[in-house]
């Protein structure tokens, strides 16, 4: 077997999250390569559309339940453009997981705070799935998601629903404000405004480094430790195995060191254009 | 290290004809299209013999050499990158079935080969690509069968390219380690060392003799000789942290106005490992390949990602392979991803120099 072996999976359900996103579970067929396959909350999977292509997804499923494998996939290129049309009772591949994951070890007993932007972030929903599953073992839990326009507020309903969840905040804000919006106005830097944590919280993000460069920075202004940051990188990936180079960002292959660096680790790099 | 042992010209025929006899395909430099590579070897006489090379920065030349010199051509084009990590390989199989479909690793049937005449910083840049391929979180099988039972026999240089800078990169002239036989080139033969088993095995197959301590002596002092006179050099003091420090140098957006970005100094590296992951589909649907490319760190595509592309300018790619091949090796592998055998600069179409570079960002350090 090599690194690059694919497991034909088969897909069990198919739910749409909203246009042009889309979350499959899936079962990998062959009984050994399931009973052996385990993962860690925010690790990720190569996934396989037939003679099309690969492309890492994050793993949103439960990490106690390894047999059963939940992707968020966003529509955005040309193998996911054919995922788009994945049926429950079609077989794809996976190969996986890669990836180091989410500290959500260090992070027990830790108010936490995550942050993310842009189009809707799948890795910190596994996250903040992971976290209300286990409510009792976390402090407080501050979800903090900024987006330009409401139309880009995708899971408006999760939101909702992980505002109801015990010793949770949620804080929304968008730029450019419509009729429909109840929630804060501005960038999402502007929310940290109204964050009162301890300097002892555990921060984790994903989204546009532009805007986890701010966080970072208005984060840090709390006094919380830049190792205690975390941040999800984003790069292409062909191999996932820390071979084909096409991660790297310096030192750091995304797929095997990454994908989640802690601010200390990347600072330096941050914000240098062409890295 | 054992006895050295001498080896007459005329003998290296036999050495030929007992590792093909052993089923080695014998490989070595070959002169094909005005340059030499490796290629199947059957007579001595396919070897350049009598040639030597002139190179300097974008200019590589065969010229007639020293008579009855056999390995007087120091390198092409050509490292042995390509022997083991294929330009273009398959790796996997999948075929169609019904309602899904099925999954064959596709392991090369690699020929057991021989190679002669490789460079000492050949040597040093393959045990670069075995740490890369082999000694790493995931082991590459298809490296890996291709890789073993090989048989090297090395030459030591006695002359060194103009463009050549391994005694900066201690990587040569001589060759230290990765190889079954080390040949240093005389007029009437070779002083031959042997650094394995297998080739403690093959010199006893051909009965070479002791070589007289004269012609040790003078093998040595060519070594030495050749060390000496290299031409290029290159600090590498404080690296990594003179190109991680130097990530806003002047230097960049000067080289970046030379570099057309062709990809050439990564296709001709021995150590560059960059390859794209490919599904390749056969015209009737049902069958499916999973091809690996080399692929460069040049290439526009290379760091594009949907609808962000993060080093578009040619100023960032060229950081990203110095700093790369300098700097960021060194974290993540331990070494140096460059060898100073100066294929990179011969081959470059408009000549740029990585040593030259080097000199320049530190000579510019600190002072923007």
């Amino acid at each position: 077997m090599t690194p690059y072996t694919i497991h034909p999976a088969r897909i069990t359900a198919r739910r749409t999250e909203t246009e042009g996103i889309y979350t499959f579970t899936m079962r990998l067929l062959d009984p050994s390569v399931r009973a052996a396959y385990r993962f860690q909350a925010g690790q990720f999977n190569m996934l396989y559309a037939f003679g099309i292509g690969e492309v890492a997804i994050s793993i949103v499923s439960d990490p106690s339940e390894p047999e059963i494998l939940e992707h968020t996939v966003r529509v955005a290129g040309r193998v996911t453009g054919v995922m788009a049309d994945w049926k429950v009772g079609d077989v794809v591949g996976v190969r996986g997981p890669y990836g180091n994951g989410w500290p959500v070890d260090a992070a027990r007993g830790r108010d936490v705070v995550i942050v993310t932007g842009g189009l809707g972030c799948a890795p910190v929903v596994g996250l903040i799935n992971y976290i209300i599953r286990r409510r009792d073992e976390y402090g407080e839990l501050h979800i903090l998601h900024g987006v330009r326009t409401p139309n880009d507020l995708l899971y408006r309903e999760k939101f909702d629903e992980w505002r109801r969840v015990p010793r949770t905040r949620v804080y929304l804000t968008t730029d450019q404000p419509d009729k429909s919006w109840h929630y804060r106005i501005g960038v999402v830097t502007e929310l940290f405004d109204e964050l009162n944590v301890a300097p002892s919280a555990i921060v984790m993000m994903c989204g546009p480094e532009v805007m986890m460069r701010f966080a970072a920075h208005a984060l840090l202004q709390k006094g919380i430790g830049d190792d205690s940051i975390h941040l999800s990188m984003e790069r292409r990936m062909e191999c996932a195995v820390g071979l084909c180079g096409h991660c790297q960002y310096r030192e750091h292959f995304v797929c095997k060191d990454g994908p989640v660096f802690t601010y200390r680790t990347v600072r330096r790099l941050f914000g240098v254009s062409g890295i | 290290m054992n006895e050295p042992l001498k080896l007459k010209k005329a003998a290296l025929q036999d050495l030929i004809d007992l590792l093909r006899r052993e089923e080695f395909k014998v490989l070595g430099p070959v002169v094909r299209e005005g340059s030499v590579a490796f290629h199947e070897v059957r007579e001595v006489s396919d070897l350049p013999i009598g040639m030597r090379d002139a190179q300097e920065a974008g200019r590589y030349r065969l010229t007639p050499g020293v008579d009855g010199e056999i390995f007087g051509v120091v390198n092409g084009a050509g490292s042995l990158k390509p022997f083991f990590f294929a330009p273009h390989e398959i790796l996997l199989e999948v075929r169609r079935e019904h309602r899904g479909f099925k999954v064959r690793d596709a392991t090369p049937a690699a020929p057991r080969l021989a190679l002669i005449g490789v460079r000492a910083c050949d040597l040093a840049a393959l045990a670069i690509q075995d740490r890369i391929f082999l000694h790493d979180k995931f082991r590459d099988a298809h490296y890996e069968a291709r890789r073993k039972d090989v048989f090297f026999v090395a030459v030591n240089c006695t002359r060194s390219a103009p463009t050549c800078f391994c005694v900066s990169m201690k990587t040569g002239p001589e060759a230290a380690s990765g190889f079954d036989l080390a040949m240093t080139e005389m007029e009437d033969g070779f002083v031959v060392r042997t650094g394995s088993a297998a080739g403690e095995r093959v010199v006893s197959k051909l009965q070479l003799p002791t070589a007289a301590s004269e012609d040790v002596a003078k093998a040595r002092a060519r070594i030495d000789e050749c060390a000496s006179g290299m031409q290029r050099q290159m600090d590498t003091s404080d690296l990594p942290h003179l190109l991680y420090d130097e990530v806003d140098s002047p230097r960049w957006n000067d080289v970046a106005a030379r570099c057309l970005s062709c990809t050439n100094c990564t296709m001709v590296c021995p150590t560059c490992f960059c390859h794209s992951v490919m599904d390749v589909q056969e015209l009737d649907g049902n069958m499916s390949r999973r091809v690996r490319q080399w692929d460069s760190c040049f290439s526009l595509e290379h760091a594009h990602i949907h609808g962000i592309n993060f080093r578009p300018r040619i100023h960032d790619r060229y950081r990203q392979w110095l700093t790369h091949k300098l700097a960021s090796w060194i974290d993540q592998f331990g070494t140096s991803g460059c060898v100073g055998c100066g294929r990179c600069i011969t081959w470059c179409p408009v000549g740029i120099d990585l040593t030259e570079e080097v000199a320049a960002i530190r000579a510019q350090r600190g002072k923007h």
